[in-house]
């Protein structure tokens, strides 16, 4: 990982040369008319907004709606490239998996010495309920978004794991409808590889998951909090593609041992639940007893084998920043293999060294909240004045174990479309990653989030973030 | 399908029909004050309100009635839990909450709706709007029933929205129908009278019905023909015998997708025997207030038990 202030671009080396990737695309670019493209710029947003695909913001008094800006220039991955990706990402998901099993089973993880204790016994998504159980088919992370950043030509890092309900996979599907509604003469230049059979894959996949108990066509429903939930789109969205129910808390309730949605003509079973509710919600007789957002009972029938919960209640482990620190033991311990992606460098605060080192090095460093996310509750060292980083050095002082540190990264840009023309602006990507018994299945491509802002580093939607569409070539 | 979703598609269709409604009610409205005087106008926007079943929440809010009022009220009065805004953002609300059982493009008929209606009473409506506003709104519920007809699966969902659609539209035009008869004739002696021939003109033209009435009665306008052609010519398709010939085509779809019928069924059955053997006379003589009352109550009570047979509520 280099300090210095340049920074990997995406599109073109330092002399100006544009990268082999995105060859056809430039030569595609060069040839349209500025205004034009201007004009189609502005007519994205119209076709966002007619579709609804907006997440819900809430204001003084009453729910917002607003649209994550869509920039139109694609962020483009090669095959090779894509290649190395998938081996480093299934490697890591696969040892997440089976990190997940271990910690609620024999924990050899921590009597091998690798993982201290203490980090589950401090680790609020940990669950004493799952303890001795086995989801079906061993499967705890049905889904996974692993958060990438790059720095150089071959250097990618994990810079977050998301096993918890990993979200944006709808604006990965609708971002592509919308370039190609907009551009369809780039999809016959270049040789894209498609998203859209997303939802298929995970209907299958989440299929694939189902009890024993379920019998004929497994029925899946997606599990959401309510319409006014800054994701609903989201889950509407995917119930539709895949052809599943959608439902809230008050549309189920355990009858004979089964958990059943109330349909038009009766009670019927539920197979597999993909739940877009925090597990503290889940069961209110498990978990928050003032919950309304979930179904009583369904803790039970889980621990019974009736239902799939996907994902697997307590795999929110995982997504601690603490934990991640140690992921490159943990693939290590689980596979038997180096890790192919490596963790960006992380200090843990509660470590009494690393602490000094943190602390001595606040300009420079970017410190995060162990179980933060969304961009809240970290600090950007070069990013930040005198005063905030005084302020921030006293809560780490007042409760060191809750936060990490790491370096500030050279993130690679990739240009957006601004009124002047192409303009670099840093970029993440996060894949999705589905996990059934016998397969992970990982769609080519992702979300790409761009900071909008000229040399910004948070990539947030919260935090002024916007997406592209992300190409992944074949070969 | 989840009892609630079908709830959202039966309410999402209630609801723009209400909408529709006030909208044709509107329009009447603004022709009618077009070409009369003051006086006459401020007793024809009264009306409109008092036809719209708004007259209350109006009243509490303004001392006199004056078109600009009346109409602003009617399409955007934040007070006014019934303004075309608010039935619109209903609509769309229940649209959301049964997005996987509606098609694509009429979800994003309802959301474009929304959009341009949105934006057009996002600030009072002046005279040179208003007109032009009613004709946005009547389009679109033109285009969310278009999507639908042509993208929307015909299964149980449909029939579910069909429902709402006839429901509300045969409580809405048995209510018009109400309310003017009480206003305007308050003993029989006044029918046919030529006094209010203006007025019976204005009750079609709030249901779209008055070339279709012309067409069919060759100019004559009276209030037995009338009122005859709203109740009981099945042709028209805003007419209670309409609505619910309709309604009980989707009621018997939907027991035979459930495989039984329930209590919407048999009080659809009665409620077609009633209607099938009236004559308009008849209807005259038993009064029209009391058999209009008999067929709104008659009409909440299939679409309760439409609610309870198909499990819309937990």
């Amino acid at each position: 990982m280099n300090g210095s202030a340049e920074f990997f671009d995406e599109m073109r080396e330092s002399d100006g040369t544009v990268r082999p990737a995105y060859a056809d695309y430039c030569k595609w670019y060069d040839g349209q008319d500025q205004k034009l493209l201007r004009r189609k710029h502005s007519e994205a947003e119209t076709n966002f907004r007619k579709t609804g695909i907006t997440f819900n913001v809430y204001g003084e008094d009453e729910a917002e709606e607003r649209l994550i800006p869509f920039d139109m220039v694609p962020r483009i991955i090669d095959a090779g490239e894509w290649r190395r990706l998938t081996r480093g990402i299934e490697q890591r998901v696969s040892a997440l998996n089976a990190f997940m099993h271990d910690l609620y089973h024999r924990q050899e993880i921590v009597r091998a010495g690798r993982l201290p204790e203490r980090l589950l016994r401090h680790n609020d998504a940990w669950l004493p309920n799952m303890v001795g159980f086995t989801p079906p088919g061993g499967v705890y992370t049905h889904i996974v978004g692993i958060d990438l950043v790059r720095t150089g030509p071959d250097e990618f890092y994990v810079l977050e794991d998301n096993a918890r309900t990993p979200s944006g996979v709808s604006y990965m599907l609708e971002n592509r409808e919308t370039m190609m509604a907009m551009f369809p003469e780039l999809f016959l230049r270049c040789p894209v590889e498609s998203v859209s059979d997303y939802p298929r894959r995970l209907a299958k996949s989440l299929a694939a998951c189902a009890p024993q108990c379920s019998r004929g066509r497994p029925v899946v429903a997606v599990l959401t909090p309510g319409i006014y939930n800054s994701a609903y789109f989201e889950h509407a969205f995917l119930a539709d593609q895949m052809g599943a129910e959608l439902v809230e808390g008050s549309d189920l309730r355990v009858v004979d041992g089964r958990v059943a949605m109330r349909t038009t003509s009766g009670y019927k079973a539920v197979d597999v639940i993909y739940r877009r509710v925090d597990d503290e919600f889940l069961d209110p007789l498990t978990f928050n007893p003032d919950s309304v957002l979930g179904v009583p009972g369904i803790m039970d029938v889980y621990r019974s084998g009736k239902v799939t919960i996907a994902n697997a209640p307590g795999t929110g482990v995982c997504d601690d920043k603490a934990i991640y620190s140690f992921m490159p033991d943990i693939v290590e311990f689980y596979t038997g293999e180096k890790p192919l992606l490596p963790n960006v460098e992380t200090w843990r605060c509660a470590d009494e060294d690393s602490l000094k080192y943190v602390l001595d090095n606040l300009e420079e460093l970017v410190v995060k909240e162990v179980h933060g996310s969304g961009g809240y509750g970290m600090l950007v060292g070069p990013a930040s004045s005198k005063k905030e980083i005084g302020e921030f050095r006293s809560k780490i002082v007042e409760n060191p174990q809750n936060y990490i540190a790491q370096p500030t990264l050279s993130l690679s840009t990739c240009p957006i479309f601004t009124k002047k023309g192409l303009a670099p602006r840093h970029v993440d990507l996060r894949p999705f990653v589905l996990v059934s018994p016998d397969k992970i299945d990982i769609t080519p491509g992702g979300l790409t989030r761009v900071a909008l802002k000229e040399g910004s580093l948070v990539v947030n939607s919260s935090q002024g973030g916007g997406t592209k569409d992300t190409w992944v070539l074949k070969d | 399908m989840l009892g609630r979703t079908a709830n959202g598609l039966f309410w999402m269709f209630r609801y723009l029909e209400r909408a529709e409604n006030t909208a044709r009610l509107l329009d009447a409205g603004l022709r009618m004050a077009l070409t009369k005087d003051l006086v006459t106008a401020e007793e024809e926007w009264r009306s409109v309100i008092a036809t719209s079943g708004q007259r209350v929440g109006y009243e509490a809010k303004h001392a006199s009635y004056t078109g600009m009022q009346a109409w602003n009220f009617m399409l955007r009065e934040k007070s006014n839990p019934a303004c075309i805004l608010s039935m619109f953002g209903l609509v769309r609300q229940n649209a959301r909450l049964a997005r996987n059982a509606i098609s694509g493009e009429l979800w994003e008929a309802i959301n474009e709706n929304w959009l341009v209606v949105k934006e057009q009473l996002s600030k009072p409506v002046g005279e040179n709007r208003v007109l032009d506003t009613v004709a946005t709104i009547r389009r679109a519920g033109t285009l969310a029933h278009g999507a639908m007809s042509g993208s929307m699966l015909r299964d149980e969902g449909f029939h579910f929205a069909r429902a709402g659609t006839f429901i509300e539209r045969a409580d809405s035009v048995a209510r018009i129908l109400d309310i003017k008869y009480y206003l305007l004739l308050p003993s029989l002696s006044y029918v046919g009278s030529s006094l209010d021939t203006g007025q019976w003109d204005t009750v079609l033209r709030s249901v779209s019905g008055d070339r279709a009435y012309r067409w069919l009665h060759a100019g004559q306008i009276d209030a037995r023909g009338i009122c005859e052609f709203l109740i009981l010519d099945d042709r028209f398709p805003r007419s209670l015998a309409f609505c619910h010939s309709a309604l009980r085509e989707n009621l018997a779809a939907l027991a035979r997708l459930h495989g039984s019928e329930g209590e919407s069924n048999a009080l659809m059955r009665d409620a077609d025997t009633r209607l099938n053997d009236l004559s308009i006379d008849e209807i005259f003589e038993q009064g029209l207030h009391e058999f209009l009352v008999d067929f709104t109550v008659s009409n909440s009570a299939i679409a309760e038990a439409i609610s309870t047979d198909y499990r819309f509520l937990a």
